[in-house]
């Protein structure tokens, strides 16, 4: 085995609480977006419940839990009840092989008498090393909880939701892999934690056999890649079926789209699954080009390890680092949570034609010619150098 | 910790924690609550329309687009999955200094792709009505 029992304890421990803190995010950002909605609209938004509204989201929980289960007779039960659940199980795996902060090193102690450890804690569900194709791979598994809700649902309104659903998920999703080419070239690699290594360090490059460096910025990828950033975003947009992409439940043409039978509790899971692709994409745009949980010139491990090191143990330093290292991360992807909100209630919704139109006609000719650009411009580089 | 079996806990917690939710939303409702009318209530039964008798989807036909667009969709994505192992080489292949045969072999294997792409808009195939 190798391993002991505390280690495959703690990891149990650490993969429930990054689930349960994804599924916490959600009430939490659905009450960011009433009531940024509101203040846009020059609305109140909930402020009854709790301070500020806050506790909403739980008085809503019970109602829903209370709320009748009801399938039409219409439905194809087994098929009914499996999409809700298939629509949070690939949006978990994509959240869960995401690096969040530091490893946590736990030197070797005592306990009932038996010496354990050294332990190296990291803070995400499993260690992957093509990350990137994982994560890829395993959201888009994401559109079948859709099929499926949409066709067993016996209901016209929820088979057309999910048709455009699907269609639109797969016209993005090559936009979405084409755009991520650049950044792969870029970074030579699969692997989330290398990306990172990579950003947290002063912008470097070589041009023309001269040394290029800029100490106050940190090597992030966008300073490479403002192009296939964008495009990247655009596309995640799309395949979180936010607006101005949320076609498929394009509530004046089809009443709700794929969840028109659905009530209570299911609905409420779907609305996890949208909103926790919205932090998957959210946290993919932060680790691929703002430099995941490190903030190069001001906070990175080193830094906080010679700040901590002198007045703490070695096991509270490292516990102090990945805290601290988690808010900054966490506050960078609170950023694009906050885009996506904001863009929601900015942008009206595509006619589903245009929507077509841009996916295949605009995003994909401009990843394509993005990730060519990439690789002359790296040849060019590279030719100049020798 | 063992990332296929990490991956299958997590799987689990998942599948545990919403069927959990599922469950006990569709127990309590079962055995407080009586449905409002005790009769069978035929009308409750039918998926949902405004207040017409609603066509059943099973006998609506699917637009080809639809058919089409997913063709398209595997055609073009199995081509982009063959490039993100060039895309990973690429820079080791130019550190050896034949960079240049590898740029031609993927400037000449996306020339095919963006051909495809525009004999598609040509034909209109990508247009939706």
């Amino acid at each position: 085995m190798g391993e002991d029992i505390f280690s495959s304890v703690i990891n149990t421990v650490k993969i429930v609480i990054i689930f349960l803190f994804m599924v916490h995010m959600v009430p939490l950002l659905v009450w960011v977006e009433r009531r940024a909605s509101a203040f846009m609209q020059n609305r109140f938004g909930p402020n009854r419940v709790g301070p500020f509204g806050l506790t909403q989201l739980l008085a809503d929980l019970v109602k829903f839990i209370f709320k009748e289960d009801f399938a039409s007779s219409k439905t194809n039960k087994f098929y009914f009840y499996l999409a809700p659940v298939l629509a949070i199980i690939p949006v978990a795996l994509a959240f869960g092989s995401l690096p969040l902060s530091s490893p946590i090193y736990i030197d070797s102690f005592q306990l009932f008498g038996y010496s354990l450890g050294p332990y190296l804690f990291e803070i995400r569900s499993f260690p992957m090393d093509v990350g990137i194709i994982f994560v890829f791979g395993v959201s888009s598994l994401a559109v079948y909880s859709l099929l499926l809700a949409g066709w067993s649902s016996g209901s016209k309104f929820s088979l057309l939701g999910a048709l455009r659903a699907s269609a639109q998920a797969i016209s993005y999703e090559l936009a979405l892999s084409l755009s991520l080419l650049g950044v792969l070239i870029l970074f030579n690699t699969f692997s989330f934690d290398q990306i990172i290594e990579m950003q947290n360090q002063s912008l470097n490059f070589q041009f023309f056999s001269k040394e290029i460096k800029i100490n106050f910025l940190p090597n992030w990828g966008i300073f490479y890649q403002p192009l296939g950033a964008l495009l990247l975003f655009v596309a995640l947009f799309a395949e979180a079926n936010r607006l101005p992409f949320d076609l498929p439940e394009a509530e004046a043409e089809l009443v709700a789209g794929y969840h028109t039978e659905y009530g209570g509790i299911k609905i409420i899971i779907f609305y996890m699954g949208e909103y926790g692709h919205m932090l998957v994409a959210s946290s993919l745009m932060v680790i691929l080009y703002f430099g995941g949980y490190n903030l190069y010139p001001l906070l990175n491990e080193e830094i906080l390890q010679s700040w901590l090191l002198p007045n703490f143990s070695l096991t509270a330093t490292s516990l102090l680092t990945s805290l601290i290292l988690f808010l900054c991360f966490f506050l960078k992807v609170l950023f694009f949570l906050w885009v996506f909100i904001w863009v929601r209630w900015t942008l009206p919704r595509f006619r589903y034609d245009q929507l077509m139109d841009l996916g295949w006609k605009t995003l994909l000719p401009w990843s394509l010619f993005n990730a060519i650009a990439t690789a002359v411009v790296i040849w060019l580089v590279n030719w100049g150098n020798a | 910790m063992n990332s296929l079996f990490a991956i299958g806990i997590v799987v689990l917690v998942a599948a545990t924690v919403i069927g959990l939710l599922m469950s006990i939303a569709h127990l309590i409702t079962r055995y407080t609550q009586k449905p409002a009318n005790t009769q069978s209530d035929s009308d409750k039964d039918l998926p949902y329309e405004c207040g017409l008798i609603g066509t059943p989807a099973q006998s609506s036909r699917i637009p080809s687009g639809y058919y089409l667009t997913a063709i398209l969709f595997v055609l073009f994505d199995i081509e982009i999955i063959f490039l993100y192992p060039w895309a990973i080489a690429y820079r080791d292949f130019l550190s050896t200094g034949d960079g240049l045969g590898y740029l031609t072999a993927f400037i000449i294997f996306l020339l095919l792709f963006i051909l495809g792409l525009f004999w598609e808009i040509r034909v209109k195939a990508l247009n939706w009505k």
